[in-house]
């Protein structure tokens, strides 16, 4: 068999896995980045309460990178989730119940994540 | 003949059981981690979304969230709530350390096996000693 990886690799097919790496990382990137904003508003002046805290999600550049991190994070969940069940779960029928249900899972955890933040 | 031989003597499929008969350098200990600190994350989200519906809605939600660190929520006690608070805290930590070892690497193409043990030890080392200053002041500064 001759050499099939690196720049020999025979390219047939849709994608090899470079756009979920891709994903990751940049998805990383930008939760890192509302992190810092988040830790940064948070040591701000001021006693935290309850005005301090939702005075934070109250602008609407904080709500758009609030959302944009959550669809980050789903997304991120998502890769790391297949990763890990493509390594341990090698059946199908389970790997298929286990992928669907954490679709399931992250997908119903953005939706409530994104009516809250809608409301502020 | 020698060949098949050879082959049969391969371990084969890895089994997650087999990670637990290596003794894993640093590096393994931060891969390994961080998938734990994943999965933990991504179980506790619905207690990540609660904690933000109940904080950021109004006055008496924010009640709600701070008692639910000193009376419990519903039939599940406080120390319960801190618990899963504190690893919740640690996972993140140590996803935030680890990620932030692994963007670097992948920048600045940091490959040396030096560096992989040393980061290794202080990714753990920082979110680890972090996840103690929280969990003073959860458990006893609060």
């Amino acid at each position: 068999m001759s050499t099939n990886y690196g720049s020999k690799r025979v390219v047939v097919g849709a994608h090899y896995g470079l756009r979920d790496w891709l994903a990751q990382r940049a998805t990383a990137v930008l939760m890192a980045l509302f992190t810092i904003v988040l830790v940064i508003e948070c040591l701000l002046p001021g006693e935290m309460s309850y005005e301090k805290w939702a005075a934070i999600f109250s602008h609407q550049w904080m709500k758009v990178l609030t959302f944009v991190t959550i669809v980050a994070i789903i997304w991120h969940a998502w890769v790391g989730v297949r990763d890990v069940l493509m390594d341990y779960v090698t059946a199908v029928a389970p790997r298929l119940v286990l992928q669907v249900a954490a679709i399931a899972w992250l997908v119903g955890c953005a939706g409530w994540a994104l009516q809250v933040l809608w409301r502020i | 003949m020698a060949d098949a031989k050879a082959i049969k003597k391969r371990p084969g499929q890895m089994r997650l059981i087999d990670a637990t008969q290596y003794r894993l350098p640093p590096a393994g200990w931060v891969s390994i981690l961080h998938r734990v600190s994943g999965l933990i994350i991504i179980i506790l989200l619905p207690f990540v979304i609660w904690m933000f519906d109940t904080s950021v809605t109004d006055e008496i939600s924010f009640d709600q969230f701070r008692t639910a660190f000193t009376g419990g929520i519903g039939f599940v006690p406080a120390f319960v709530v801190k618990l899963a608070a504190l690893a919740l805290i640690w996972g993140f930590l140590q996803h935030f350390c680890a990620g932030v070892r692994h963007l670097y690497m992948d920048f600045t193409h940091t490959v040396d096996k030096e560096f992989g043990r040393v980061s290794a030890l202080v990714a753990i080392g920082i979110a680890a000693a972090l996840t103690l200053v929280f969990a003073y002041k959860l458990f006893i500064g609060y």
